[in-house]
Protein backbone atom coordinates (compact mmCIF):
# COMPACT_ATOMS: atom_id res chain seq x y z
CA UNK A 1 0.00 0.00 0.00
CA UNK A 2 1.34 3.24 -0.81
CA UNK A 3 0.43 6.55 1.03
CA UNK A 4 -0.69 10.00 -0.46
CA UNK A 5 2.20 11.78 0.74
CA UNK A 6 3.47 14.01 -2.06
CA UNK A 7 6.85 15.48 -1.96
CA UNK A 8 8.08 18.70 -2.33
CA UNK A 9 11.31 21.23 -1.47
CA UNK A 10 11.25 24.66 0.10
CA UNK A 11 13.81 26.75 -2.29
CA UNK A 12 15.23 27.86 1.43
CA UNK A 13 17.54 24.25 0.79
CA UNK A 14 19.17 25.62 -2.19
CA UNK A 15 20.01 29.11 -0.22
CA UNK A 16 23.85 28.77 -0.36
CA UNK A 17 23.21 28.81 -4.27
CA UNK A 18 20.80 31.07 -4.73
CA UNK A 19 22.22 33.74 -2.12
CA UNK A 20 25.69 33.99 -5.02
CA UNK A 21 23.19 33.68 -7.93
CA UNK A 22 24.51 30.21 -8.56
CA UNK A 23 21.36 28.48 -9.34
CA UNK A 24 18.22 31.02 -10.57
CA UNK A 25 14.63 30.08 -10.27
CA UNK A 26 14.35 27.99 -13.32
CA UNK A 27 17.17 26.09 -11.95
CA UNK A 28 15.71 25.08 -8.88
CA UNK A 29 12.39 24.29 -10.15
CA UNK A 30 14.26 21.98 -12.88
CA UNK A 31 16.57 20.22 -9.82
CA UNK A 32 13.10 20.07 -7.94
CA UNK A 33 11.37 18.55 -11.03
CA UNK A 34 14.02 16.13 -12.11
CA UNK A 35 13.73 14.98 -8.52
CA UNK A 36 9.75 14.31 -8.95
CA UNK A 37 9.07 16.68 -6.48
CA UNK A 38 6.57 18.95 -7.43
CA UNK A 39 5.50 20.51 -4.48
CA UNK A 40 7.22 24.24 -4.37
CA UNK A 41 7.41 26.27 -1.02
CA UNK A 42 9.49 29.46 -0.45
CA UNK A 43 10.11 32.41 1.80
CA UNK A 44 8.65 34.60 -0.80
CA UNK A 45 11.16 37.60 0.49
CA UNK A 46 13.80 35.20 -0.49
CA UNK A 47 13.02 34.37 -3.60
CA UNK A 48 11.34 37.70 -4.76
CA UNK A 49 13.30 40.87 -3.91
CA UNK A 50 11.26 43.62 -2.18
CA UNK A 51 9.11 41.71 -0.81
CA UNK A 52 7.03 43.02 1.74
CA UNK A 53 8.35 46.66 2.24
CA UNK A 54 8.68 47.39 -2.04
CA UNK A 55 7.59 46.36 -4.84
CA UNK A 56 8.15 43.05 -6.60
CA UNK A 57 8.78 43.18 -10.25
CA UNK A 58 5.50 42.17 -12.41
CA UNK A 59 7.76 40.07 -14.23
CA UNK A 60 9.19 37.82 -11.74
CA UNK A 61 5.69 37.10 -10.46
CA UNK A 62 5.15 36.17 -13.83
CA UNK A 63 7.94 34.15 -14.54
CA UNK A 64 7.13 32.45 -11.22
CA UNK A 65 3.38 31.15 -12.96
CA UNK A 66 5.23 30.11 -16.15
CA UNK A 67 7.29 27.88 -14.38
CA UNK A 68 4.74 26.34 -12.12
CA UNK A 69 3.09 25.33 -15.89
CA UNK A 70 6.76 24.69 -17.76
CA UNK A 71 7.92 22.03 -14.77
CA UNK A 72 3.66 21.32 -13.92
CA UNK A 73 4.36 22.01 -10.83
CA UNK A 74 2.41 22.77 -7.01
CA UNK A 75 2.93 26.29 -5.40
CA UNK A 76 2.34 25.16 -1.92
CA UNK A 77 3.65 27.33 0.63
CA UNK A 78 4.49 31.14 0.60
CA UNK A 79 6.58 31.38 4.16
CA UNK A 80 5.92 34.99 5.66
CA UNK A 81 7.88 36.76 8.25
CA UNK A 82 5.78 39.76 9.67
CA UNK A 83 8.79 41.65 11.07
CA UNK A 84 6.63 43.14 14.29
CA UNK A 85 9.83 44.19 15.57
CA UNK A 86 10.03 46.67 11.97
CA UNK A 87 9.78 49.86 14.50
CA UNK A 88 13.39 50.32 16.62
CA UNK A 89 11.95 50.07 20.42
CA UNK A 90 8.59 49.51 19.71
CA UNK A 91 6.57 46.30 19.10
CA UNK A 92 4.44 46.99 15.56
CA UNK A 93 0.79 47.49 16.95
CA UNK A 94 -1.61 44.63 16.46
CA UNK A 95 -3.94 46.10 13.66
CA UNK A 96 -1.08 46.65 12.19
CA UNK A 97 -0.12 43.40 12.11
CA UNK A 98 -3.03 41.76 10.69
CA UNK A 99 -2.95 43.98 8.56
CA UNK A 100 0.27 42.80 7.54
CA UNK A 101 -0.97 39.20 7.46
CA UNK A 102 -3.37 40.60 4.89
CA UNK A 103 -1.07 41.59 2.97
CA UNK A 104 0.46 37.81 3.25
CA UNK A 105 -2.05 36.53 2.11
CA UNK A 106 -2.85 38.70 -0.71
CA UNK A 107 0.63 37.88 -1.83
CA UNK A 108 0.36 34.37 -1.67
CA UNK A 109 -2.65 34.11 -3.52
CA UNK A 110 -0.75 36.00 -6.30
CA UNK A 111 1.47 33.22 -6.56
CA UNK A 112 -1.34 30.75 -6.17
CA UNK A 113 -0.52 29.13 -2.68
CA UNK A 114 -2.63 26.67 -1.18
CA UNK A 115 -1.06 27.67 2.49
CA UNK A 116 1.33 30.86 3.78
CA UNK A 117 3.90 29.82 6.82
CA UNK A 118 3.40 31.95 9.66
CA UNK A 119 6.54 31.93 12.17
CA UNK A 120 5.75 30.27 15.72
CA UNK A 121 6.45 33.74 17.51
CA UNK A 122 3.66 35.27 16.23
CA UNK A 123 0.71 35.63 18.47
CA UNK A 124 -2.69 33.90 17.97
CA UNK A 125 -4.66 36.90 18.29
CA UNK A 126 -3.52 37.95 15.14
CA UNK A 127 -4.25 35.10 12.98
CA UNK A 128 -7.61 34.49 14.28
CA UNK A 129 -8.13 37.71 13.15
CA UNK A 130 -6.57 37.48 9.12
CA UNK A 131 -8.77 34.22 9.19
CA UNK A 132 -11.73 35.24 7.65
CA UNK A 133 -9.90 37.45 5.07
CA UNK A 134 -7.93 33.87 4.40
CA UNK A 135 -10.68 32.24 3.97
CA UNK A 136 -12.38 34.33 1.78
CA UNK A 137 -8.80 34.61 -0.60
CA UNK A 138 -9.09 30.51 -0.30
CA UNK A 139 -5.66 30.56 1.21
CA UNK A 140 -4.88 28.59 4.81
CA UNK A 141 -2.65 30.26 7.66
CA UNK A 142 -0.04 27.67 8.98
CA UNK A 143 1.89 28.30 12.21
CA UNK A 144 4.79 26.39 11.84
CA UNK A 145 5.60 24.11 15.40
CA UNK A 146 9.11 24.65 15.29
CA UNK A 147 12.13 23.28 18.20
CA UNK A 148 12.73 24.08 21.01
CA UNK A 149 8.43 24.53 20.75
CA UNK A 150 6.90 21.53 19.69
CA UNK A 151 2.96 19.98 20.06
CA UNK A 152 3.00 20.49 23.79
CA UNK A 153 4.18 23.27 24.60
CA UNK A 154 1.82 25.82 26.53
CA UNK A 155 2.26 27.96 23.44
CA UNK A 156 1.40 25.79 21.09
CA UNK A 157 -1.72 24.61 22.65
CA UNK A 158 -2.65 28.20 22.92
CA UNK A 159 -2.86 28.54 19.22
CA UNK A 160 -4.69 25.05 19.19
CA UNK A 161 -7.29 26.01 21.42
CA UNK A 162 -7.34 29.91 19.82
CA UNK A 163 -7.92 28.31 16.38
CA UNK A 164 -10.74 25.54 17.30
CA UNK A 165 -12.50 28.45 18.85
CA UNK A 166 -12.01 30.19 15.76
CA UNK A 167 -14.32 27.26 13.96
CA UNK A 168 -12.32 28.69 11.03
CA UNK A 169 -10.23 25.91 8.95
CA UNK A 170 -8.09 28.66 7.48
CA UNK A 171 -5.97 28.33 10.33
CA UNK A 172 -3.54 24.93 11.49
CA UNK A 173 0.11 23.66 12.31
CA UNK A 174 3.45 23.07 9.87
CA UNK A 175 5.54 21.55 11.72
CA UNK A 176 9.55 21.65 11.25
CA UNK A 177 10.54 17.85 11.63
CA UNK A 178 13.65 19.16 13.64
CA UNK A 179 11.99 19.02 16.68
CA UNK A 180 12.64 15.43 16.75
CA UNK A 181 16.08 16.07 17.24
CA UNK A 182 16.90 12.42 18.30
CA UNK A 183 20.75 12.71 18.19
CA UNK A 184 23.12 15.31 18.35
CA UNK A 185 23.21 16.15 14.73
CA UNK A 186 27.40 15.16 13.47
CA UNK A 187 27.96 18.11 10.87
CA UNK A 188 26.77 20.42 14.98
CA UNK A 189 29.43 18.21 16.79
CA UNK A 190 32.13 18.79 13.79
CA UNK A 191 32.02 22.41 13.26
CA UNK A 192 32.44 23.52 16.84
CA UNK A 193 35.40 21.22 17.51
CA UNK A 194 36.55 23.00 14.59
CA UNK A 195 35.22 26.57 16.71
CA UNK A 196 37.63 25.30 19.29
CA UNK A 197 35.77 22.71 21.76
CA UNK A 198 38.01 20.52 22.86
CA UNK A 199 37.15 16.66 22.14
CA UNK A 200 36.70 15.50 25.45
CA UNK A 201 33.45 18.12 25.90
CA UNK A 202 32.11 17.39 22.97
CA UNK A 203 32.38 13.39 23.18
CA UNK A 204 30.35 14.62 26.30
CA UNK A 205 27.56 16.82 25.21
CA UNK A 206 27.17 14.06 21.96
CA UNK A 207 26.56 11.39 24.94
CA UNK A 208 24.39 13.79 27.03
CA UNK A 209 21.89 14.52 24.40
CA UNK A 210 21.60 10.70 23.87
CA UNK A 211 20.44 10.02 27.55
CA UNK A 212 18.20 13.09 27.25
CA UNK A 213 20.52 14.97 30.15
CA UNK A 214 18.39 18.38 31.25
CA UNK A 215 19.78 20.77 29.42
CA UNK A 216 20.70 23.09 32.57
CA UNK A 217 22.69 20.32 33.77
CA UNK A 218 24.79 20.22 30.68
CA UNK A 219 25.57 23.24 30.63
CA UNK A 220 26.80 23.56 34.10
CA UNK A 221 28.83 20.30 33.73
CA UNK A 222 30.77 21.84 30.91
CA UNK A 223 31.42 24.68 32.91
CA UNK A 224 32.23 22.65 35.03
CA UNK A 225 34.85 20.89 32.84
CA UNK A 226 36.38 24.30 32.16
CA UNK A 227 34.50 24.59 28.96
CA UNK A 228 33.97 27.88 27.85
CA UNK A 229 32.64 30.29 24.47
CA UNK A 230 32.15 27.99 21.87
CA UNK A 231 31.76 24.79 24.36
CA UNK A 232 28.95 26.79 25.78
CA UNK A 233 27.85 27.64 22.53
CA UNK A 234 27.93 23.61 21.70
CA UNK A 235 26.15 23.12 25.66
CA UNK A 236 23.60 26.08 25.08
CA UNK A 237 22.15 24.01 21.51
CA UNK A 238 19.94 21.84 23.78
CA UNK A 239 18.19 24.79 25.02
CA UNK A 240 16.65 25.13 21.77
CA UNK A 241 16.94 21.00 20.92
CA UNK A 242 14.88 18.04 21.37
CA UNK A 243 14.01 14.50 21.07
CA UNK A 244 10.44 15.28 21.19
CA UNK A 245 8.28 12.36 19.93
CA UNK A 246 6.76 12.01 16.41
CA UNK A 247 3.44 10.76 18.07
CA UNK A 248 2.64 14.19 19.54
CA UNK A 249 1.60 15.52 16.11
CA UNK A 250 -1.23 12.70 16.12
CA UNK A 251 -3.43 14.80 18.00
CA UNK A 252 -3.22 17.59 15.36
CA UNK A 253 -3.87 16.05 11.82
CA UNK A 254 -6.73 17.61 11.58
CA UNK A 255 -4.87 20.97 10.94
CA UNK A 256 -1.29 19.98 9.93
CA UNK A 257 -1.44 20.52 6.38
CA UNK A 258 2.13 21.08 5.02
CA UNK A 259 5.54 19.66 6.97
CA UNK A 260 9.03 21.08 6.82
CA UNK A 261 11.10 17.88 5.90
CA UNK A 262 13.63 19.82 7.79
CA UNK A 263 17.79 18.05 7.44
CA UNK A 264 20.96 19.03 8.04
CA UNK A 265 22.66 16.27 6.52
CA UNK A 266 21.99 13.35 4.39
CA UNK A 267 24.93 10.38 4.15
CA UNK A 268 24.98 8.47 1.46
CA UNK A 269 23.13 5.41 2.60
CA UNK A 270 20.42 7.91 2.07
CA UNK A 271 20.15 7.99 5.89
CA UNK A 272 19.62 11.56 8.18
CA UNK A 273 21.94 10.40 10.79
CA UNK A 274 19.89 12.60 13.59
CA UNK A 275 16.18 13.21 12.73
CA UNK A 276 14.26 9.75 12.56
CA UNK A 277 12.24 9.95 9.44
CA UNK A 278 11.44 6.68 9.51
CA UNK A 279 9.49 6.72 12.41
CA UNK A 280 8.08 10.29 11.41
CA UNK A 281 6.32 9.02 7.80
CA UNK A 282 5.34 6.00 9.63
CA UNK A 283 3.46 8.08 12.11
CA UNK A 284 2.30 10.84 9.38
CA UNK A 285 0.54 7.52 7.38
CA UNK A 286 -0.78 6.49 10.62
CA UNK A 287 -2.96 10.08 11.07
CA UNK A 288 -3.72 9.66 7.24
CA UNK A 289 -1.41 12.94 6.35
CA UNK A 290 -1.94 13.53 2.49
CA UNK A 291 -0.34 16.82 2.46
CA UNK A 292 3.41 17.76 1.29
CA UNK A 293 6.74 16.95 2.86
CA UNK A 294 8.76 19.97 1.76
CA UNK A 295 12.37 19.31 1.82
CA UNK A 296 14.11 21.41 4.21
CA UNK A 297 18.01 21.41 3.94
CA UNK A 298 19.86 23.77 6.80
CA UNK A 299 23.20 22.29 6.88
CA UNK A 300 25.27 24.55 4.76
CA UNK A 301 25.89 26.62 7.49
CA UNK A 302 27.20 24.06 9.72
CA UNK A 303 30.08 23.07 7.16
CA UNK A 304 30.67 26.13 4.77
CA UNK A 305 33.72 27.11 6.70
CA UNK A 306 35.16 23.74 5.59
CA UNK A 307 33.84 22.47 2.52
CA UNK A 308 31.86 23.22 -0.32
CA UNK A 309 28.42 23.05 -0.13
CA UNK A 310 26.12 20.66 -2.00
CA UNK A 311 22.58 21.59 -1.38
CA UNK A 312 21.39 19.90 -4.69
CA UNK A 313 22.73 16.27 -3.43
CA UNK A 314 21.64 16.82 -0.26
CA UNK A 315 18.09 17.14 -1.48
CA UNK A 316 18.40 14.58 -4.19
CA UNK A 317 19.51 12.14 -1.21
CA UNK A 318 16.61 12.96 1.17
CA UNK A 319 14.14 12.66 -1.55
CA UNK A 320 15.14 9.49 -2.47
CA UNK A 321 15.01 8.66 1.41
CA UNK A 322 11.32 10.01 1.40
CA UNK A 323 10.19 8.47 -2.05
CA UNK A 324 11.22 4.69 -0.37
CA UNK A 325 9.38 5.54 3.37
CA UNK A 326 6.38 7.25 1.78
CA UNK A 327 6.24 4.06 -0.58
CA UNK A 328 7.15 0.89 1.74
CA UNK A 329 4.29 -1.04 2.68
CA UNK A 330 2.09 0.07 5.76
CA UNK A 331 2.77 -1.81 8.71
CA UNK A 332 0.04 -4.41 9.89
CA UNK A 333 0.37 -3.17 13.26
CA UNK A 334 0.64 -0.14 14.66
CA UNK A 335 1.91 1.47 18.03
CA UNK A 336 -0.18 4.14 19.15
CA UNK B 1 25.76 31.64 7.68
CA UNK B 2 27.41 33.02 4.86
CA UNK B 3 29.65 34.65 7.24
CA UNK B 4 32.62 34.75 4.10
CA UNK B 5 30.34 35.74 1.66
CA UNK B 6 29.87 39.17 3.54
CA UNK B 7 32.40 40.50 1.99
CA UNK B 8 33.00 41.12 -2.18
CA UNK B 9 36.29 40.34 -3.83
CA UNK B 10 35.40 43.17 -6.32
CA UNK B 11 34.08 46.76 -5.76
CA UNK B 12 36.88 48.09 -3.32
CA UNK B 13 37.92 51.22 -4.30
CA UNK B 14 38.22 55.06 -3.45
CA UNK B 15 35.39 57.17 -3.93
CA UNK B 16 36.29 60.37 -6.28
CA UNK B 17 33.80 63.36 -5.93
CA UNK B 18 34.85 66.37 -8.22
CA UNK B 19 38.61 64.85 -8.96
CA UNK B 20 38.58 64.67 -5.03
CA UNK B 21 39.20 61.39 -3.20
CA UNK B 22 36.18 61.65 -0.30
CA UNK B 23 36.69 58.33 1.36
CA UNK B 24 36.49 54.48 -0.66
CA UNK B 25 33.71 51.97 -0.78
CA UNK B 26 33.02 48.35 -0.70
CA UNK B 27 30.55 46.06 -1.84
CA UNK B 28 28.90 43.95 1.32
CA UNK B 29 25.99 40.87 1.44
CA UNK B 30 23.66 40.74 4.39
CA UNK B 31 25.04 37.26 5.93
CA UNK B 32 21.09 35.81 6.53
CA UNK B 33 18.91 33.24 4.28
CA UNK B 34 16.49 36.29 3.78
CA UNK B 35 16.92 40.27 2.65
CA UNK B 36 15.64 42.70 5.96
CA UNK B 37 13.92 46.13 5.94
CA UNK B 38 16.61 48.71 6.37
CA UNK B 39 15.23 50.08 9.86
CA UNK B 40 16.01 46.59 11.19
CA UNK B 41 19.76 47.14 9.78
CA UNK B 42 20.85 48.19 13.45
CA UNK B 43 25.11 48.73 12.28
CA UNK B 44 27.14 48.44 10.03
CA UNK B 45 30.78 48.49 11.60
CA UNK B 46 34.25 48.25 9.69
CA UNK B 47 37.98 48.40 10.49
CA UNK B 48 40.37 49.40 8.19
CA UNK B 49 43.41 47.79 8.85
CA UNK B 50 42.86 47.56 12.41
CA UNK B 51 41.44 50.96 12.66
CA UNK B 52 37.70 51.41 13.43
CA UNK B 53 35.13 53.49 11.47
CA UNK B 54 33.09 55.94 12.80
CA UNK B 55 29.50 55.22 12.38
CA UNK B 56 28.89 58.80 11.38
CA UNK B 57 31.49 57.78 8.28
CA UNK B 58 29.53 54.98 6.81
CA UNK B 59 26.60 55.13 4.17
CA UNK B 60 24.66 52.74 2.97
CA UNK B 61 23.70 52.48 -0.55
CA UNK B 62 21.38 50.34 -3.00
CA UNK B 63 20.06 50.07 -6.06
CA UNK B 64 21.03 53.92 -6.31
CA UNK B 65 19.74 55.01 -2.82
CA UNK B 66 21.72 56.05 -0.10
CA UNK B 67 21.33 56.35 3.64
CA UNK B 68 23.51 56.75 7.08
CA UNK B 69 22.94 54.23 9.12
CA UNK B 70 20.96 57.17 11.43
CA UNK B 71 18.97 57.65 8.65
CA UNK B 72 18.59 53.54 7.95
CA UNK B 73 16.53 53.12 11.35
CA UNK B 74 13.64 55.00 10.03
CA UNK B 75 13.58 53.42 6.26
CA UNK B 76 10.74 51.79 5.92
CA UNK B 77 10.30 51.47 2.10
CA UNK B 78 13.41 49.71 1.23
CA UNK B 79 15.14 46.78 2.13
CA UNK B 80 18.74 44.94 1.55
CA UNK B 81 17.57 42.12 -0.47
CA UNK B 82 18.36 38.28 -0.28
CA UNK B 83 22.41 38.07 -1.56
CA UNK B 84 21.63 41.95 -2.67
CA UNK B 85 25.06 43.60 -2.91
CA UNK B 86 25.37 46.97 -1.49
CA UNK B 87 27.58 49.74 -1.44
CA UNK B 88 29.13 50.66 1.92
CA UNK B 89 30.91 54.30 1.76
CA UNK B 90 33.26 55.58 4.31
CA UNK B 91 33.90 58.97 4.18
CA UNK B 92 37.67 59.17 4.70
CA UNK B 93 39.57 62.28 2.49
CA UNK B 94 42.21 60.90 0.73
CA UNK B 95 40.87 57.52 0.89
CA UNK B 96 43.24 54.39 1.07
CA UNK B 97 46.69 53.77 -0.69
CA UNK B 98 45.86 51.55 -3.37
CA UNK B 99 47.09 47.30 -2.57
CA UNK B 100 46.04 45.46 0.24
CA UNK B 101 44.03 46.01 3.56
CA UNK B 102 42.19 44.28 6.46
CA UNK B 103 38.72 44.81 6.61
CA UNK B 104 36.62 43.39 8.58
CA UNK B 105 32.73 44.40 8.99
CA UNK B 106 30.07 43.45 11.37
CA UNK B 107 26.36 43.38 11.02
CA UNK B 108 24.22 44.03 13.47
CA UNK B 109 20.44 43.01 12.58
CA UNK B 110 16.92 42.64 14.29
CA UNK B 111 15.08 39.84 13.47
CA UNK B 112 11.74 39.92 14.94
CA UNK B 113 11.52 35.94 16.13
CA UNK B 114 14.94 35.76 17.58
CA UNK B 115 15.38 36.06 21.33
CA UNK B 116 18.39 38.08 20.71
CA UNK B 117 20.15 40.62 18.35
CA UNK B 118 22.72 39.12 16.56
CA UNK B 119 25.99 40.19 14.90
CA UNK B 120 27.48 38.64 12.28
CA UNK B 121 31.39 39.18 11.43
CA UNK B 122 33.99 38.81 9.16
CA UNK B 123 37.70 39.95 7.83
CA UNK B 124 39.65 39.75 5.14
CA UNK B 125 42.78 41.68 3.06
CA UNK B 126 41.01 43.21 0.14
CA UNK B 127 42.66 44.90 -2.66
CA UNK B 128 42.23 48.31 -3.51
CA UNK B 129 42.65 49.21 -7.10
CA UNK B 130 45.68 51.77 -8.28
Amino acid sequence: MTSDIKRGVSLYSFQHETFQGKMSLEDCFKTCADMGALGIEIIGEQTFWGWPEANVDEAKIDEWHSLIAKYNATAVSHDFMLDYKRYKGKMMPFEEQVASVKKDIDFGARLGMKYIRALVSIAPEVLVAAAPYAEEKNIKILIEVHAPLHFDHPWIVRHAEAFEKSGSDALGFLPDMGMFLFKFPPVWKERFIRNGVPQKIADYIETAYEDRVLSEYVILNVREMGGEGPALGMAETLRHNAAFEPKRMLDYMHRIHNVHGKFYQMDEDLVEPSIPYDEIVKVLKQGGYKGYICSEYEGNRWIEDAQEVDSVEQVRRQQEMLKKLIGEPAPTTIAA
Amino acid sequence: MFDKMMLCDEGFENVVDNGEVTGFSLLARLPYYRGLGLSMIEDIGLTIDGEAVARENVRFSVRGRSWTLDELETVYDDRWNFGEKATVIVKRPGGLTPGAHKVEIAVRMRVSYLPFVPTTKTARELQLAA
